[in-house]
């Protein structure tokens, strides 16, 4: 029992002592690598790191939510781009049109989060009422969706520009800017919807062991398509967050958003297979991954190594995780 | 026979797992040309004595030698390759490819770059079937053979080594009487070529048609071994259940309340048919049949995880419609489930959110779940049931089965239902505790809950059961009260007999 919860610990703690790692590691090898005069842990380094992080960070925390439950979301992504294209185009549209600068920001708004409902709860619906698995729906989805995005626009980028928008986008609290916050914000929201409310205690039981959260009563697909909602809002928040800031999308925006967002999910020692995982980890995953980014970045690293280096310390973090739960069970050796 | 160096010998093997010891010293041996019985109670230790047998488990003490010579068998594999071969009861096989290619997994047999010879691989499976007198071809989809044929499958995959020892372990579960006939001559066979072999039942009639001798293991420990042809069947049953668990019949006088649940003509495909029975409040009934007697498949439907084709279910005298376990559990019926594990826990939980898992819900302060109130469930449960853990912080996962079970009923019981059904109450559960699970049952019922228990063991429907439906194939062949039944008219109606003595249609 002793060593169990050491394990524990040590998986809990494991993302933290990562990142502790990181920061030591590129301050020092900084010093004699970097090309900058900066330090790599000056606080505007940081507060930069922490808004760069939030548009993948809060699809991962949606992402962290579906896969303690179980499932998987690959069509992020795409509902990324699409929501984001809504919010800006849906300012040109001419209903709005006497709505004003200001006046038109809570519509577009309103309308991208209210696409990336439809679409997740659309996801939501098929794994609900067809039983298929999540990872082949939302692979299909993952491309219809992108499809509608380029039958929006073609392979034209989507442009506006609202300098009511941007200046709301870049205003600041104490430094921290406006994606910073709504991630940290979302961040503790999200926690206290897993670990606090029913609905969080019921994902990780339908995540752990499905068939006996349908024998202990728990409306199973109702319950996932929840949080397919979730995902799909949380999704179309990171595009909201994001866009009104830079006011131009590509069709191919939000390409491998899934990837990155079930990355940090998973270097925060979210299970695939559901049933555990914290949303705090998660945050600390995707702040890893940033770190490693800038860290690279501030050495004098191609941007080519940084991916290569990310997914090698993914798999040692895998092989890791696995030798810690293997250890004393006598599993079988394949 | 004395003489004769055994094809396989264990001595004083010991095999604990945390909390419990499984194996304590056995000790067994199996002669060339032997049918040796293996028998025991769920829990005794047989399936672990055959895991380590085939190298999946290690010993923690004690010795294997395989003609004289000792060994030890790491992987099924390397058990494989001395002549050890085991054929399970859960089959291991790959259901979407080909009979032979089964029969050989592993082993294909290879042309150049490795491809596979397939000529030579079905005329070799094909061989091996033959001599099975299988009525299917190699190249059929293992998928689509009945249990039986994929049993045979099995079977068939351990005549390709050169096996020197073949452990059946409870071969017969899902054969039809024609098949049992082929799988003793397959067993004369084997005996014939000087193969030993281990047979695992818990049939005594099919024990002792077919074994020379018969091994007793009970509690982990080995309590003897006779030779088939000088004993009987009360000599090995007082073996196998001794005298340390309290298992006398239930004479206790029931103090029956209303009729709480009724069930008419209740049928659901080609599972069970024309199924009708009451249970009132404090009373315990016992449902008794083989496996596949469609018992478990009765509880499901009662519980709303099947819709039944026809026939009507009344609680307290009102008709209910049960599309789902959540409308079960509003109407007050609650399933314990055969499997603990898989159906009835989520192992990754504490004890205490496992026992407020279906109520959690009405357990709130605002939008959070209130610790308080679900501690309080928790310490009323353990406290009533005895369930024994540290805290309610323990990952159920690590709890004895014993326990496990406790939490389950638990869960239930904090639901308030009306009737309970309890499918195999003590299944993988020791000794000690099965008591105290079979003392909980009574006392249930005294407290006035309806409750049903399916079982697969007569002691246990014996010693709980107030009544006893004994079930046949999907249908209730004979009711009976805790006063009338004997074990030989309970036997009987299981296996379809009725009591003329002549077979149901």
């Amino acid at each position: 029992m002793t060593t169990s919860n050491r394990t524990k610990l040590i998986k809990r703690g494991a993302i933290w002592g990562f990142i502790l790692l990181e920061l030591v590691f590129f301050s020092v090898a900084g010093r004699f690598l970097s090309l900058s005069q900066t330090q790599f842990m000056d606080l505007d380094n940081m507060l930069l790191l922490l808004k760069q992080s939030a548009p993948i960070g809060i699809i991962a925390l949606g992402m962290t939510v579906i896969m303690i439950n179980g499932n998987i979301d690959l069509s992020v992504g795409a509902i990324f781009a699409l929501s984001a294209i809504v919010m800006l185009d849906s300012q040109t549209w001419p209903i709005f049109q006497g709505l004003g600068e200001l006046g038109v920001i809570p519509v577009a708004w309103g309308l991208a989060l209210l696409t990336g409902v439809a679409l997740g709860a659309l996801n939501g619906l098929i794994v609900w009422k067809t039983g298929v698995d999540a990872f082949i729906v939302t692979l299909g989805s993952m491309l219809g969706y992108r499809g509608l995005v380029f039958m929006y626009n073609g392979e034209q980028p989507t442009f506006l520009l609202n300098w009511t928008l941007v200046d709301l986008a870049e205003s600041n609290v104490l430094g921290l800017e406006f994606p910073a916050i709504v991630f940290i914000l979302l961040t503790v929201l999200i926690w206290f919807l897993m670990t606090k409310t029913v609905h969080g205690r019921n994902a990780y039981a339908v995540g752990d062991n499905r068939e006996a959260a349908v024998n202990a009563g728990i409306r199973v697909g109702p319950h996932m398509l929840w949080n397919f909602i979730l995902i799909g809002f949380l999704t179309a928040l990171s595009a909201v967050v994001f866009y009104s800031a830079s006011g131009s999308v590509n069709p191919n925006d939000g390409g491998l958003y899934e990837l990155w967002a079930i990355t940090a999910v998973v270097l925060g020692g979210t299970k695939l297979t559901g049933g555990s995982g914290s949303v705090i980890n998660t945050f600390g995953g995707v702040i890893a991954i940033q770190l490693l980014r800038k860290g690279l970045g501030h050495i004098g690293a191609d941007t080519e190594t940084v991916n290569l280096v990310i997914g090698l310390i993914l798999i040692a973090v895998l092989f890791l995780d696995r030798q810690l739960n293997i250890k004393g069970k006598g599993e079988l050796r394949i | 026979m004395s003489v004769q160096t055994p094809a396989l010998r264990l001595v004083g093997i010991v095999k604990t797992f945390p909390g419990v010891r499984a194996l304590d010293g056995v000790s067994f041996e199996v002669l060339p040309g032997e049918v040796h019985a293996l028998l025991g109670e769920n829990g005794a230790g047989k399936s672990t004595l055959m895991k380590v047998l085939a190298g999946m488990h290690q010993p923690d003490e004690g010795a294997i030698f395989i003609e004289g010579r000792k060994v030890t068998m790491r992987t099924p594999l390397e058990a494989k390759a001395q002549g050890v071969v085991l054929i399970h009861q859960e089959l291991s096989l790959a259901e979407e490819m080909s009979v032979a290619e089964n029969i050989y997994l592993g082993e294909l047999p290879r042309k150049r770059f490795g491809l596979v010879d397939r000529p030579t691989l079905l005329a070799k499976a094909g061989a091996i079937l033959e001599r099975l007198n299988c009525r299917f071809g190699p190249e059929a989809t293992v998928g689509d053979l009945s249990i039986a044929n994929k049993q045979m499958v099995e079977i068939a995959r351990a005549l390709t080594v050169d096996a020197k020892t073949v452990v059946f372990d409870e071969p017969t579960a899902s054969l039809t009487d024609a098949e049992k006939v082929v799988l003793f001559d397959i067993i004369r066979d084997l005996k014939a070529r000087g193969v030993g072999v281990v047979y695992i039942s818990h049939r005594m009639e099919e024990i002792f048609t077919i074994s020379d001798r018969i091994s007793v293991l009970r509690d982990g420990s080995h309590r003897g071994t006779l030779i088939t042809a000088d004993t009987d069947e009360d000599a090995v049953t007082q073996l196998m259940i001794g005298r340390s668990l309290d298992l006398s019949r239930n004479h206790e006088a029931p103090d029956l309340g209303p009729v709480a649940l009724e069930v008419r003509g209740l049928s659901c495909d080609a599972l069970f048919s024309d199924i009708s029975f009451k249970v009132h409040s404090g009373e315990v009934v016992g449902f008794y049949g083989l496996v596949g007697a469609g018992r478990t498949e009765i509880a499901e439907t009662l519980f709303g995880l099947r819709t039944p084709s026809a026939g009507a279910i009344h609680l307290d005298g009102r008709e209910v419609k049960i599309s789902s376990p959540v409308s079960a559990i509003e109407n007050g019926i609650s399933l314990v489930p055969e499997n603990r594990k898989e159906q009835g826990l989520v192992l990754g939980m504490n004890c205490r959110d496992n026992i407020t898992l279906p109520q959690v819900g009405d357990l709130t302060a605002g939008p959070f779940v209130s610790d308080g109130a679900e501690i309080a469930i928790f310490d009323h449960y353990r406290d009533k049931l005895e369930i024994k853990t540290p805290n309610w912080r323990q990952l159920v996962g690590n709890l004895s089965g014993g326990n496990q079970q406790k939490i389950v009923i638990g869960k239930w019981l904090s639901m308030r239902p009306k009737v309970l059904i309890v499918d195999e109450p003590t299944r993988g559960i020791d000794v000690g505790s099965k008591s105290e699970i079979h003392k909980l049952i009574r006392d249930l019922a005294r407290q006035g809950y309806a409750v049903i228990v399916i079982s697969s063991e007569m002691p246990e429907v014996l010693h709980v059961s107030d009544r006893i439906i004994a079930m046949y194939q999907g249908r209730i062949m004979r009711e009976f009260t805790a006063e009338e039944v004997t074990e030989d008219t309970l036997v009987q109606a299981i296996s379809g007999i009725v009591a003329n003595g002549d077979r149901a249609a």
